[in-house]
C-alpha cells in the first residue's frame, strides 16, 4: 500500500481547488485543471445517460420477441446509446479530463497555450450536448449513430437535425482541444524536455490531437450536408433525387474511422504510464511505443473503406482498404508486446490502476485481434453488421478505452483531489467490471458468427441463450461501474490526505503537491535526463 | 516623450511609454507567446483546409457525375461579378500584407490605414456577394426556398443537377462569406488594438496571425471562383 | 493436412452445435476455414499474452517497498521480430482472404438469375420464369444462383448466414452476389443494414430444394407469364414500342440484339447496355444522350416500380439475341 503522509493539512495550503470559491470562479475559470473537472462532471453525466440506454436494450433483448419496448423505441435506444457514448463520452473522455489536467503538468508548464480557448471548448461541448439532450428528451432519433442516407435524410421523422447539430457543434470542442494540445506540446515544453524525454502519455495525446484536428472538420461538413438535404430536399445523398448514398458513407467513415483511434490512443498512453509506475520500470521500447502512436494516427486516415466492403464499393478498393487495415494493426501489436516486456524483471504491485492496465492489455489484445477478422475481406462479408462487430468494438472501447480511463482516474485521483480512495474497494470493482464485461460481450462474438444481425429489436429464438448470458453480464458490469462512483466521491471528503507522490511514480506531475497550486509548480520543475528513471537512486526531495 | 512618440506615428517600447506587450501567465517569455500564437493559427488553418476540402471533394464528385447540370448552373452565374470579387480580394490581400508590414515597422498610421482598407475591400466583396444572391433570388434559383428555374437556365440539363449545383454554390460561397465576416471582425479588433497602441514591432504577431487567416480565406476564393464560375469555360 | 484440420474442427464443433451456423453453400466451408484459423490465432496470441503477463505478475511481484528493479536492456532484435512476424502473418491472411473475396465477387457463367427488390420492410423476389415470392426464396440445390438486387427506398442488405453471403441492397443501383447451395433445407434470410422501424422484422427464409422439387414448385407458382413476358406486356402498355420501333424507323433506337452490346453516347463515351444502363435510361433518359437521336424520351420516374424495371430488363435480354432488321 502507499505510504501517504499528510504533510500539510490540505485546508491551510492554497491550491487550485480552494484558490477561489463560488460558481463564477468555476464557470469563468481558465485554469486547465478546473476545466478538466468541468469536463469530468459533464462526461460522467453523459456516460450514465448512454449507459441507461444500454441497460434498457439489454433488458429488452432477454426475450426473442422483445421484452420491454416497441421496435421504434428500441431503435431510438441504440441510436442514442451510440451517439451519446461515441461523441459525448468516449471521444472527449481521456483527452478532455486527464489530458487537460496533465498535459501542462507533464511538460512543466503553468497552463495550456490557450487557456481561454480551452474554456470555450468546454462551453462548445455543453452547447452541443444540450442540443442532443433536447433531441433525446423530445423523442429521440432512430437512424443509428451512423445516420446512413437516405434513411436519415428522407425516411425518418425523428429529430435528426437536432442530434446532428449537437454532434456538429461538439466537434468544434474537439478541434479546439486538439489545437491547444498540439501548440502546447510543440512550444511549451520545459527547458531540457526534448521530445524523447516526454512521457508516453504526451506522445499519445499528440497523436490523438492530430486526428482531432484533421478528421473532425470532415464529419462537420458531412452532417451539415445531411442537414441541408433534409431541410431543403436537395439531392446530395438521396438517390431518388439524384444523390449518392454511398458518398455519405465515404464522408462519414473518413472521420469516424480515425475517431475510433481518438478513442483508444489516449487509453494506450495512460496504460504506458500505469505499467511503468506499477512495475517500477522504464518502458521497454520507449521510442517504438512513441512512434507507434504517430503511425496509428497517420495510417488511420486511410482505412475507412473497411466499413464498406459490402456497400457496393469496388472489389479493388476493398483490397486496398483491407491491406491498409492490416497495416494499422501492427503498431498496436508493437505496443502490447512492449508493455508486456516492461513487466519483465519488474517489481509489480497490484493496486487498482494496475489491475485496470493489465485488464486493458488482455481485453485490447482480444479486441484488436478480432479486428483482423473484420479487416479480412472474406470473413468480413459474413461478420459485417452482426453482433461480432459489436463485440469487437466493445472489447476495444469498453474493455480497452473505458478501463484505461478508469485506471487513469484512479491513478491521478490523489493528484487531482488530494485524497486517497479506498484501494480495496477499487480492486473489487475492477474485478467485477472485468468479469461483467467478458460475460456481456464474449457471447456476442458467437452470436455474430451464428448470424445475428445488429440493431435487431427481435431475433430468432435460437439466439436466446447467448443473449441472456450477455444481459446477465451487463447487469454485473453496471454494478461494477457504480461502485467507483460511490467510493471516489466518498474519498473527496473522507479519504486520507494524499502526499505529492503516493505511488512513487516518475513524472513532473508527481513533483508538485496534491492538489497542485493554480500555477502547477511552486518551483520550476527540474527535467530529468531521461523519463521513467525508476532504476535511478531516489533523490532526496522526491 | 510620449506625445512625440504618438505624433510620429511610431511606437516604441520605452519604459515610460509602457507599450510592453501583455505576457500571458502561461508563457515563459514573449517569444514563446508569439510562436505559440502563430503556430496555433497555422494549425487552425489546417483544420480549415480539411473542412473546405471535404466540401470540395463532394463538389468534384458531383461535377463529374452531373457535368451538364453543373455547366448549366455555372453559366447562370455572373462571371463578371465573380471576376470583380476576385480582384477585390486580391487587392485586399495586398493591403493586408501591407498592414503586417506596417505593424512590423511600427508605423501606426500606416497600419490603421491599411487595416481599414482591407476591411473596406472585404465589405465591398460582401456587398457584391449580397447583390449576387439577390439576383439569384429574383431568378428563382435558390434551392429549397425558391427554386423554379426557367427552361433556358437549365440548358437541357436535368433540374435536380442544376439544383445540386446551386446548392453547392450557396453552401461554398456562403461558408466563405461567413469566414470573410469573421475576418473583417478580426481586423476590426486589430484596428482597435492598433488604435490603443497595443501593436508594436515587438508585439505584432496578432496582426500577422490575422494576416494568415485573411490570406487563407482569399486562397479559398481563388479556388472557388474557377470551380463555380468558370465551368465549361467562357468565350 | 487441410482435411485433418477440418476434421478436428468439425468434431470439435459437433460437440457444440450451437456455435457454428449451418454450412450450406460451396463457399461456407472456405470462409469457415479462414475463420477458424483466425480464431486459433486470436486464442493463441491472447492466451500467450495472458500467460506471459500472469507469469510475470507472479514471478516479479513486489516483495518489498524498497525494491528497485534493474534496467533491462532494450532489444532492437526483439522489436524487429515482433513487427516482422505479425506483419508476415497479416500479409498471409490478407492474401488468403482476398482470393476468397475475389472469387465470391465473380459469379460462374450460366448462373441462374434471381431478381431481388428490397423495400421497407419486405423482400420481393422474382424468378425469370415468372414466379414471384415475398420474403422467401425457393432455389434448387447444387446450382449457382446470382442475385441482382435493388431497393425501392433505403439501403437494405441481403444476408444469408448459412451461405456466408452478404451484400447491401442500395436504392438507385443494382448490386449482386452469388452462391451455390449444397444442402437441402430452410435457412435464415436477414436484412443486415438498418433500414428503419421494422428492420428486425425484415426476415425471411431461403428454401433449398432438390432439382425435381424445385422444377415442380416453379411450375406450380409461375402463373402464365415469365418475367420477360411481363416485360413485353409492359413495353407495350407504357408505350415504349411507339418510339423503339423494331424496324428502326421510330424516334428511338430499335432494341433487339442490343442488350449487352456497347453503346456510344453523344459525347463520345462508350457504355455497355447492361441492367444499370437500362435502368438509367428509363428513369433519367436525359443523362444518356445518343448521337443521331433527339432527346425526346420522357422519364418514367414515379410511374414504374423497381420490379417492373427488372421485368423490362428481362424482356430486353430475351430479345437481345435477335438480329436488327434493316429498314
Amino acid at each position: 500500500m502507499s505510504t501517504a503522509v499528510a504533510e500539510v493539512p490540505v485546508e491551510s495550503r492554497i491550491h487550485y481547488l480552494n484558490a477561489s470559491y463560488g460558481i463564477k470562479s468555476w464557470l469563468f475559470t481558465t485554469d486547465h485543471k478546473r476545466i478538466a473537472l468541468l469536463y469530468l462532471g459533464s462526461i460522467t453525466l453523459m456516460f450514465f445517460i448512454g449507459g441507461a440506454a444500454a441497460v434498457l436494450m439489454r433488458l429488452h433483448l432477454i426475450e426473442p420477441a422483445g421484452a420491454l419496448v416497441q421496435p421504434e423505441t428500441y431503435n431510438k435506444l441504440f441510436t442514442m446509446h451510440g451517439v451519446v457514448m461515441v461523441f459525448f463520452f468516449l471521444i472527449p473522455s481521456i483527452p478532455a479530463t486527464l489530458g487537460n489536467f496533465l498535459v501542462p503538468m507533464m511538460i512543466g508548464a503553468r497552463d495550456l497555450a490557450f487557456p481561454r480557448l480551452n474554456l470555450l471548448s468546454w462551453y462548445v461541448y455543453i452547447t452541443g450536448a444540450t442540443f442532443t439532450l433536447y433531441a433525446l428528451i423530445s423523442g429521440g432519433v432512430d437512424t443509428g449513430w451512423t445516420f446512413y442516407t437516405p434513411l436519415s435524410s428522407h425516411y425518418v421523422n425523428t429529430h435528426v437535425i437536432a442530434t446532428a447539430l449537437g454532434v456538429f457543434i461538439t466537434g468544434f470542442s474537439s478541434i479546439l482541444t486538439g489545437l491547444n494540445f498540439i501548440v502546447t506540446i510543440h512550444k511549451m515544453r520545459a527547458p531540457g524536455m526534448t521530445w524523447k524525454r516526454m512521457p508516453l502519455f504526451l506522445w499519445s495525446m499528440y497523436a490523438t490531437s492530430i486526428i482531432f484536428v484533421l478528421g473532425t472538420p470532415v464529419i462537420a461538413v458531412t452532417l451539415f450536408l445531411l442537414g441541408l438535404e433534409r431541410l431543403f430536399h436537395v439531392g446530395i445523398f438521396d438517390p431518388a433525387i439524384g444523390g449518392d448514398p454511398v458518398l455519405f458513407q465515404h464522408l462519414f467513415w473518413f472521420y469516424s474511422h480515425p475517431a475510433v483511434y481518438i478513442m483508444i490512443l489516449p487509453g494506450m498512453g495512460v496504460v504506458s504510464e500505469l505499467i511503468t509506475c506499477f512495475s517500477r520500470k522504464k518502458p521497454f521500447g520507449y521510442i517504438f511505443i512513441a512512434y507507434s502512436s504517430l503511425a496509428i494516427a497517420m495510417i488511420s486516415f486511410f482505412v475507412w473503406g473497411h466499413h464498406m466492403f459490402v456497400s457496393s464499393q469496388s472489389v479493388y478498393a476493398g483490397f486496398i482498404f483491407s491491406a491498409l487495415s492490416f497495416a494499422v494493426a501492427i503498431p498496436s501489436a508493437i505496443k502490447v508486446f512492449n508493455w508486456t516486456a516492461t513487466l519483465y524483471k519488474g517489481s509489480i504491485s497490484y493496486q487498482a490502476p494496475m489491475l485496470y492496465a493489465l485488464g486493458f492489455i488482455g481485453l485490447f489484445t482480444m479486441g484488436g485481434l478480432t479486428g483482423l477478422f473484420l479487416a479480412s475481406l472474406a470473413t468480413d462479408v459474413h461478420l459485417h453488421d452482426t453482433y461480432f462487430v459489436i463485440a469487437h468494438f466493445h472489447y476495444i472501447m469498453v474493455g480497452g478505452a473505458v478501463m484505461a480511463y478508469l485506471g487513469g482516474i484512479h491513478f491521478w485521483w490523489p493528484k487531482i483531489t488530494g485524497r486517497l480512495y479506498h484501494d480495496g474497494w477499487a480492486r473489487v470493482a475492477a474485478v467485477v467490471i472485468f468479469f461483467g464485461f467478458n460475460l456481456t460481450f464474449f457471447p456476442q462474438y458467437m452470436l455474430g458468427y451464428l448470424g445475428m444481425p445488429r440493431r435487431y429489436a427481435v431475433y430468432p429464438a435460437e439466439f436466446q441463450v447467448l443473449n441472456v448470458m450477455s444481459s446477465a453480464g451487463a447487469s454485473i458490469l453496471g454494478i461494477g461501474y457504480l461502485i467507483p462512483f460511490i467510493y471516489l466521491l466518498w474519498s473527496i471528503r473522507y479519504g486520507p490526505v494524499a502526499g505529492p507522490n503516493p505511488w512513487g511514480a516518475k513524472g513532473l506531475e508527481w513533483e508538485t503537491p496534491s492538489p497542485p497550486p493554480t500555477d502547477n509548480f511552486e518551483e520550476s520543475p527540474v527535467v530529468p535526463d531521461e523519463p521513467y528513471g525508476y532504476a535511478k537512486p531516489e533523490h532526496a526531495h522526491v | 516623450m510620449s506625445e512625440s512618440a504618438v505624433n510620429s506615428g511610431r511606437l516604441e517600447a520605452t519604459a515610460t511609454h509602457g507599450v510592453t506587450p501583455a505576457l500571458h501567465h502561461q508563457f515563459e517569455d514573449i517569444e514563446q507567446q508569439r510562436e505559440a500564437g502563430n503556430f496555433g493559427m497555422w494549425i487552425f488553418l489546417a483544420t480549415e483546409m480539411l473542412f473546405f476540402g471535404a466540401i470540395f471533394t463532394a463538389y468534384i464528385m458531383y461535377r463529374v457525375m452531373y457535368y451538364p447540370g453543373f455547366e448549366a448552373g455555372s453559366r447562370g452565374l455572373e462571371a463578371s461579378f465573380g471576376a470583380t470579387m476576385t480582384f477585390v480580394l486580391l487587392a485586399s490581400s495586398f493591403t493586408m500584407a501591407m498592414s503586417v508590414h506596417a505593424a512590423h515597422a511600427g508605423k501606426r498610421r500606416m497600419l490603421l490605414g491599411f487595416l481599414f482598407a482591407t476591411m473596406l475591400l472585404g465589405i465591398i466583396f460582401l456587398g457584391l456577394k449580397f447583390t449576387e444572391y439577390t439576383h439569384k433570388w429574383h431568378e428563382q434559383l435558390v434551392p429549397g426556398l425558391n427554386f423554379h428555374p426557367a427552361a433556358e437556365s437549365l440548358r437541357g440539363a436535368p433540374e435536380h443537377a442544376v439544383e445540386l449545383f446551386m446548392c453547392f454554390y450557396f453552401f461554398m460561397t456562403g461558408l466563405h462569406a461567413l469566414h470573410m465576416i469573421i475576418g473583417i471582425g478580426l481586423l476590426g479588433v486589430m484596428a482597435i488594438l492598433a488604435w490603443q497602441g497595443k501593436i508594436s514591432p515587438e508585439n505584432y504577431n496578432r496582426v500577422e496571425a490575422a494576416g494568415l487567416y485573411w490570406h487563407f480565406v482569399d486562397i479559398i476564393w481563388i479556388y472557388l471562383f474557377p470551380l463555380l464560375y468558370l465551368v465549361g469555360g467562357r468565350y | 493436412m487441410n482435411l485433418s484440420y477440418r476434421l478436428i474442427a468439425e468434431v470439435f464443433m459437433a460437440q457444440w452445435p450451437q456455435l457454428r451456423p449451418e454450412d450450406a453453400s460451396t463457399s461456407a466451408g472456405q470462409v469457415d476455414r479462414l475463420y477458424f484459423f483466425l480464431t486459433g490465432l486470436t486464442l493463441f496470441f491472447t492466451f500467450s499474452i495472458f500467460a506471459t503477463i500472469f507469469y510475470f505478475m507472479i514471478r516479479y511481484r513486489r516483495r518489498s517497498e524498497k525494491e528497485r528493479p534493474p534496467e533491462t536492456e532494450e532489444s532492437k532484435v526483439l522489436e524487429i521480430t515482433w513487427i516482422v512476424i505479425p506483419g508476415l502473418i497479416c500479409v498471409g491472411i490478407f492474401l488468403w482472404s482476398a482470393s476468397l473475396f475475389f472469387a465470391a465477387a465473380r459469379p460462374p457463367r450460366g448462373s441462374a438469375e434471381i431478381f431481388v427488390v428490397g423495400k421497407q420492410w419486405m423482400w420481393q423476389l422474382q424468378h425469370p420464369e415468372g414466379a414471384r415470392e415475398i420474403n422467401q426464396l425457393h432455389i434448387p440445390v447444387g446450382v449457382p444462383v446470382q442475385l441482382t438486387m435493388t431497393s425501392e427506398d433505403v439501403i437494405h442488405d441481403f444476408f444469408v448466414p448459412a451461405f456466408r453471403i452478404k451484400m447491401d441492397v442500395v436504392p438507385g443501383r443494382y448490386t449482386s452476389e452469388w452462391f451455390q447451395a449444397t444442402k437441402i433445407g430452410s435457412y435464415h434470410l436477414f436484412c443486415a443494414q438498418f433500414c428503419g422501424t421494422l428492420h428486425s422484422g425484415m426476415q425471411g427464409s431461403i428454401e433449398v430444394m432438390s432439382p425435381t422439387d424445385y422444377a415442380q414448385w416453379l411450375r406450380d407458382n409461375s402463373g402464365n407469364k415469365s418475367m420477360a413476358e411481363s416485360g413485353q406486356e409492359l413495353f407495350a402498355r407504357l408505350g415504349c414500342d411507339t418510339c423503339h420501333v423494331t424496324d428502326g424507323t421510330g424516334s428511338g433506337p430499335a432494341l433487339q440484339g442490343r442488350f449487352g452490346k456497347q453503346v456510344t453516347l453523344r459525347d463520345g463515351q462508350t457504355r455497355v447496355m447492361d441492367d444499370a444502363y437500362v435502368r438509367q435510361s428509363i428513369l433519367t433518359p436525359g443523362s444518356l444522350p445518343l448521337p443521331n437521336y433527339r432527346p425526346v424520351m420522357p422519364t418514367f420516374q414515379g410511374q414504374i416500380s423497381e420490379e417492373q424495371i427488372l421485368q423490362l430488363i428481362a424482356y430486353l435480354k430475351s430479345i437481345g439475341s435477335e438480329r436488327i432488321e434493316a429498314p
